[in-house]
C-alpha cells in the first residue's frame, strides 16, 4: 500500500474535521436561539472527536501523537480546505457552510466506508453515522430559512454565492488521487463532486434558492497543501495559547 | 449553575388578602404534604411571581455562565479538554433551556425573559461579573461553582413546583459531571509543573471572595421571607450554603496544596462550623447592581446575539416556513 497517499487523504480529511469542529464551537453562547448554539455544539463535538480518531489512525502510521499534531502545526502544514477555516460571520453562513460541506461529507465516509484500508473503513462507517444527524439538521434549516422571509432568502442565497468558490475546493485533487483510486483506498474527489452536485441542487430546488452556475466559478484550490487564508493562523495560534506554554506538561 | 443570593420581588403586606382563602388553605396543605403543585393547578399570584423571578433568575445564570468558560472553548489544551469543555458548556446552555421552559409554565415566555435579561430588569448569578483571565480560572469555575451551584440546586430541587423540581434532578446530574471534570483539571495544574501550580493559586486567589458571594449575603443581613420557606420556594438559607460547601471543598483544596487567601479560614471543632473573614457584601451590592468588571460586556455579548439572531427567529414566525420538525 502506498502509505504516503494514505496519509495525505488521512491528513486532509482529520483537518477538514478539527477546523470545522473548531469553527462551529465559537457559535457556544452566541446562537440565535439556545437550540442552535446546542446543536452546533453537538456537531462540533462530533467533528473535533472525529479528528482525533482520524490522527489516531495517522499515528499508527508514525506520524506524531495526535495533540502534537493538532496543536504543534503551523498554519501552512494544515492540509484543510480554505472553506473550513473562513469566520464563522452570521448565522447564514455558517448555515451554508454547515449545509454544504456536510453534504459532501456524507457522500466522503459513505464512499470511504468501503476503503480497502481496513482501520479507514471501519472508522468511517460509525462516522457516516454521526454525520447523518449533521445533514438532517443543515437540510431542515435549509428548508425553512431558504423560502421563509425576503430577508432569509437573500441571505441565504448571498452567502451561497460568496461560499460556492470555497465550496469547490473541498474537491481539490490530490496528488495521489489515481494511486488511492488504484488501490481501492477512496473513490477519488470527482466521484463525490458529482454525487454532491446532484444532491445539493436537488435540495435548493425545495427552497426559494437558485443554484449558483457552477461553469462561471474558479474553485479555490490550495488548502490542501498549505495555501490558507489569512484566517488560519490566528485561528492554531488561538487554539495551542495554553497547549504551548508547556507542550510536554500534562494539562 | 446558579448559586443562593436569589433576589426576591419585595413583598407588599397585603399581598395575600385578595387570595380566596379556602384555596390558599387547600394549597399550602398540599406543601405541607410534601406534593408537587403542577402548572394547571391554582397557586397563589405570589407563588407564581417569586417563582417566575427566581427561574428565571436562574436560566439567565446558566446563559451568562456560559460566556466566561465558553471563551476557554478555542483554548483548550489537548483534544480532551477541549472535548470535555465543550459538551460541559453546551450543558449548560441546555440547562437554560429547560428552566426557561420550567418558567414559561407559569406565564411568561421566554422572549420576554431574555428582552428583561438585556435590558437589565432581572438578575443573574453574580459571579458571572468576574472575568475568566486564564485557564486555570475556568478550571476553578468547572470544579467550584459548579460545585456551589449543586449545594444550591439539590435544596431547591426538594421544592414545591413539580417543573423546577424536574428540572433541577436533571441538571444537577449533568453538572456532577461538571464537578468530576474541573477536579481532574485542577489536580493536574496543582499537581503540574511550576507554571501551572502558579497559574491555579492566582486563579484560587481571584476567584475566593467571588465563591463566598456565590451563596448570598449572611442570613444575618439578608431579607428572610417566612412564606417563601413554608411554600418551599426557598429551600435553605444563604449561611447552611455557605457552611455545606467549605465542609465539603476546603478540605479537597487543601489537600492538593493550595491555599485559600484567607487567614481566619478555619473550622471551629466545637460547633464544626467553619469560620472565615466576612466577604465585603458592599462589594457584592455594587457588582449585582451592575457595577462589576464584566457586567456590561456580558449583557453586550447576549445583546449583539438577540440581534443578530433576529431575523433567524422572524423567518421561524413566517407563514410560509414548513416545519420538518417540532420546534421545541
Amino acid at each position: 500500500m502506498n502509505t504516503e497517499a494514505l496519509k495525505d487523504l488521512l491528513y486532509k480529511i482529520a483537518d477538514d474535521q478539527l477546523i470545522l469542529g473548531h469553527r462551529n464551537s465559537e457559535w457556544t453562547g452566541f446562537g440565535p436561539l439556545l437550540e442552535e448554539d446546542i446543536a452546533f455544539s453537538s456537531m462540533a463535538q462530533d467533528k473535533v472527536g472525529q479528528s482525533w480518531q482520524i490522527y489516531k489512525l495517522l499515528e499508527e502510521l508514525g506520524e506524531s501523537e495526535p495533540d502534537m499534531v493538532a496543536f504543534m502545526r503551523n498554519a501552512d502544514q494544515f492540509h484543510n480546505c480554505q472553506l473550513v477555516e473562513l469566520p464563522n460571520g452570521e448565522y447564514d453562513f455558517s448555515l451554508i457552510r454547515h449545509f454544504l460541506f456536510d453534504m459532501a461529507e456524507q457522500i466522503r465516509f459513505t464512499h470511504l466506508a468501503s476503503s480497502s484500508y481496513e482501520p479507514l473503513s471501519l472508522l468511517a462507517k460509525k462516522i457516516k453515522g454521526e454525520i447523518k444527524y449533521h445533514t438532517m439538521h443543515a437540510k431542515i434549516w435549509m428548508k425553512q430559512l431558504g423560502s421563509a422571509t425576503e430577508e432569509s432568502v437573500s441571505r441565504l442565497q448571498n452567502s451561497l454565492e460568496e461560499a460556492m468558490p470555497y465550496a469547490l475546493g473541498i474537491f481539490e485533487p490530490s496528488k495521489f488521487e489515481a494511486e488511492l483510486i488504484k488501490e481501492d483506498i477512496f473513490r477519488g474527489e470527482e466521484v463525490i463532486k458529482e454525487e454532491w452536485i446532484e444532491q445539493i441542487s436537488a435540495i435548493l430546488k425545495e427552497t426559494s434558492l437558485k443554484m449558483p452556475d457552477l461553469n462561471s466559478i474558479t474553485p479555490v484550490y490550495g488548502g490542501r497543501y498549505g495555501k490558507h487564508t489569512e484566517h488560519l493562523q490566528p485561528l492554531l495560534d488561538e487554539m495551542s495559547e495554553v497547549f504551548k506554554m508547556d507542550p510536554t506538561a500534562d494539562w | 449553575m446558579y448559586g443562593g443570593g436569589n433576589s426576591f420581588e419585595a413583598m407588599k403586606a397585603t399581598a395575600l388578602t385578595d387570595e380566596d382563602p379556602v384555596k390558599l388553605a387547600e394549597f399550602e396543605a398540599r406543601i405541607d404534604r410534601g406534593e408537587k403543585i403542577e402548572p394547571s393547578d391554582w397557586m397563589p399570584q405570589l407563588y407564581r411571581k417569586q417563582l417566575i423571578r427566581m427561574i428565571e433568575q436562574h436560566a439567565h445564570s446558566e446563559i451568562i455562565g456560559a460566556l466566561p468558560e465558553g471563551t476557554w472553548i478555542t483554548r483548550a489544551p489537548g483534544f480532551k479538554r477541549k472535548l470535555a469543555l465543550m459538551a460541559k458548556v453546551q450543558d449548560e446552555v441546555g440547562h437554560a433551556q429547560l428552566l426557561y421552559s420550567a418558567a414559561e409554565t407559569l406565564g411568561k415566555s421566554r422572549e420576554d425573559m431574555i428582552a428583561d435579561l438585556i435590558n437589565g430588569k432581572s438578575k443573574y448569578s453574580n459571579i458571572f461579573n468576574y472575568p475568566a483571565f486564564t485557564w486555570a480560572d475556568s478550571c476553578f469555575i468547572s470544579w467550584l461553582v459548579d460545585a456551589g451551584a449543586i449545594v444550591n440546586q439539590i435544596a431547591n430541587s426538594k421544592g414545591s413546583y413539580g417543573p423546577y423540581c424536574r428540572a433541577l434532578e436533571r441538571i444537577c446530574a449533568e453538572e456532577s459531571f461538571h464537578l468530576k471534570y474541573g477536579h481532574h483539571c485542577v489536580i493536574h495544574l496543582a499537581t503540574g509543573t511550576k507554571v501551572q501550580r502558579e497559574m491555579m493559586q492566582a486563579a484560587f486567589n481571584r476567584w475566593w471572595v467571588p465563591m463566598m458571594h456565590f451563596f448570598g449575603p449572611s442570613d444575618k443581613i439578608s431579607v428572610h421571607s417566612e412564606i417563601l420557606m413554608r411554600w418551599k420556594v426557598k429551600m435553605s438559607s444563604n449561611d447552611e450554603c455557605r457552611q455545606q460547601f467549605l465542609d465539603m471543598y476546603v478540605p479537597k483544596i487543601w489537600e492538593l496544596g493550595l491555599t485559600v487567601p484567607d487567614d481566619k479560614l478555619r473550622k471551629d471543632p466545637e460547633t464544626g462550623q467553619w469560620e472565615f473573614t466576612e466577604p465585603d457584601w458592599e462589594e457584592f451590592k455594587r457588582v449585582i447592581n451592575g457595577d462589576g468588571p464584566c457586567n456590561k460586556e456580558r449583557l453586550a455579548v447576549r445583546r449583539v446575539a438577540e440581534e443578530r439572531g433576529a431575523w433567524v427567529r422572524q423567518a421561524l414566525l413566517a407563514p410560509k416556513t414548513k416545519y420538518v420538525a417540532p420546534l421545541a
